[in-house]
């Protein structure tokens, strides 16, 4: 179990080396994005449209943050407070990730619960990183800056928020470029106890 | 007799209850699962339960919600008899669940199911959900648990023949396997046997409101070791302690049916009572 601090954008190098179970922390700039989110990244992709934002080798954070306005700001751009931010449930995303992928150089993904079927899409490109779920508090203060934010016409949580993290982790590699999957490993086993205890 | 409130003040202690309940949790809970670290053997597992320690701290210390996911408002209200508020006591309620969501602050959770569109302030059709029961004596009880969609999300019923009594376990053991790590594991298992559909989700999510330090029975115990015999563990990431907790609630039903429903509660099993009026 290897310790690692990365910091964004991330390169295809630096993710080929995390395996699954080893500890990352990482520094720099995460967007979050969940379920209307991704839906509308999709549509973008699909009508050849460029994005307000890069996704070159950038880190997706799957989380609906609770934030707070703290004022106008500078040329009437609202400022925001982030109040606490932890992950979302990784896995309704689990089907829009793959033609996510496909579209964009995405390095890492954070969230929690783990996802379904997507070790191939990751493959030799992207990880999944598990961020402990319901810990907002804490995550919120690893949050040292609100950059910006788009689409926030889908609401708070399901807007893209532009984020600068320091040392945001612990994550722990849940699913590596090479296939391997904490969560389908940990599944397998407890439908193994199960079958062996079933009336 | 003397069992009005004023209606300003019932707000503010609502507001008051709901950050309460958003910032901290009891010391049932928080000992459950300072006690699943303590005995966690995978180093991976002890440091999430750690990380959810660490929050739990935070958050009360700073006095913010300890998840982002604030929740769908859930009320239970139990109403005496002789107390007489002297105001409508649901409209009073859905004030302050938005006076809340400004002031805590909490996150606008609320959507119309169809259109999506967001309320903004937690309320809507049916939210704030009340749930209203008329009991003896001069006292309000109100509690308020806030329900966070990653656990609800991975709820489910069963409407279970009658002679698959045997089979209840089972369908809990699989309910949990295909959560996984999604519903925030360690969980508290709410399970509502009986009564009809809706009445057997309504017990199950009552179960939830039970604490963590009362005996369990017999079958409650069976059930919670078989959970944690799955290995699925803290955050999914394999462990010792996949439920804190296993609470059973039945109500007679038809002969002809078992309905069974597990409701499913992240770690922060959020919730907090007042009790208002009566000097009983």
């Amino acid at each position: 179990m290897m310790e690692w601090h990365l910091k964004t954008p991330l390169s295809g190098e630096d993710v080929k080396k995390l395996e699954a179970g080893d500890i990352v922390y990482i520094s720099g700039e995460i967007l979050t994005a969940r379920d209307e989110a991704h839906a509308r990244i999709l549509e973008f992709a699909e009508n050849g449209e460029e994005l307000p934002f890069s996704l070159e080798g950038a880190v997706i954070y799957h989380c609906g943050p609770l934030m707070q306005q703290t004022g106008e700001g500078k040329e009437g751009k609202p400022e925001w407070k982030v109040v606490s931010a932890g992950p979302t449930t990784s896995g309704r995303m689990s089907k829009m990730t793959p033609p996510l992928l496909e579209a964009h150089n995405v390095r890492a993904i954070i969230g929690k619960g783990g996802m379904k079927n997507v070790s191939e899409a990751l493959k030799d490109k992207c990880v999944y990183l598990a961020y402990t779920g319901g810990c907002a508090a804490l995550a919120a203060e690893l949050i040292k800056e609100v950059k910006t934010v788009h689409w926030l016409d889908l609401g708070m949580p399901e807007a893209v928020w532009v984020l600068r993290v320091e040392e945001f982790g612990p994550l722990i590699v849940g699913i590596d470029s090479k296939g391997r999957d904490i969560f389908a490993e940990v599944r397998e086993k407890a439908e193994k106890v199960f079958s062996e205890i079933k009336s | 007799m003397s069992s009005k409130i004023n209606r300003e003040t019932f707000i503010r202690s609502l507001v008051d209850l709901l950050r309460k309940a958003e910032t901290e949790l009891s010391d049932d809970v928080v000992n459950a699962i300072r006690k699943a670290e303590a005995r966690e053997k995978s180093p991976v597992a002890k440091s999430q339960l750690q990380a959810i320690l660490k929050n739990i701290e935070i958050a009360e210390t700073h006095g913010v919600p300890m998840c982002q996911d604030t929740g769908i408002l859930i009320f239970f209200v139990e109403l005496g008899s002789e107390f007489h508020p002297g105001f409508d006591l649901e409209a009073a309620i859905r004030e302050a669940a938005a006076l809340a969501t400004k002031e805590v602050p909490l996150r606008p959770n609320a959507v119309d199911p169809l259109t999506r569109r967001n309320s903004g302030d937690n309320t809507g059709k049916g939210i704030p959900d009340i749930n209203w029961k008329l009991v003896p004596g001069k006292q309000l009880k109100i509690t308020v648990a806030p329900k966070g969609a990653g656990s609800e999300n991975m709820s489910a019923l069963r409407m279970l023949n009658p002679t698959e009594v045997g089979s209840i376990k089972d369908f809990v053991l699989e309910t949990v396997i295909n959560a996984g790590g999604m519903p925030c594991p360690p969980l508290t298992l709410g399970v509502g046997i009986g009564g009809s559909f809706d009445k057997a989700a309504r017990l199950a999510k009552e179960a939830l409101l039970e604490p963590l330090d009362i005996p369990m029975s017999e079958f409650e115990k069976e059930i919670l070791n078989a959970v944690n015999a799955l290995g699925i563990g803290c955050m999914g990431l394999g462990g010792s302690t996949t439920a804190l907790a296993v609470h059973v609630k039945t109500a007679h039903c038809h002969t002809a049916s078992l309905p069974v429903a597990v409701n499913i509660q992240c770690w922060a099993n959020r919730h907090a009572s007042i009790v208002l009026g009566g000097d009983e």
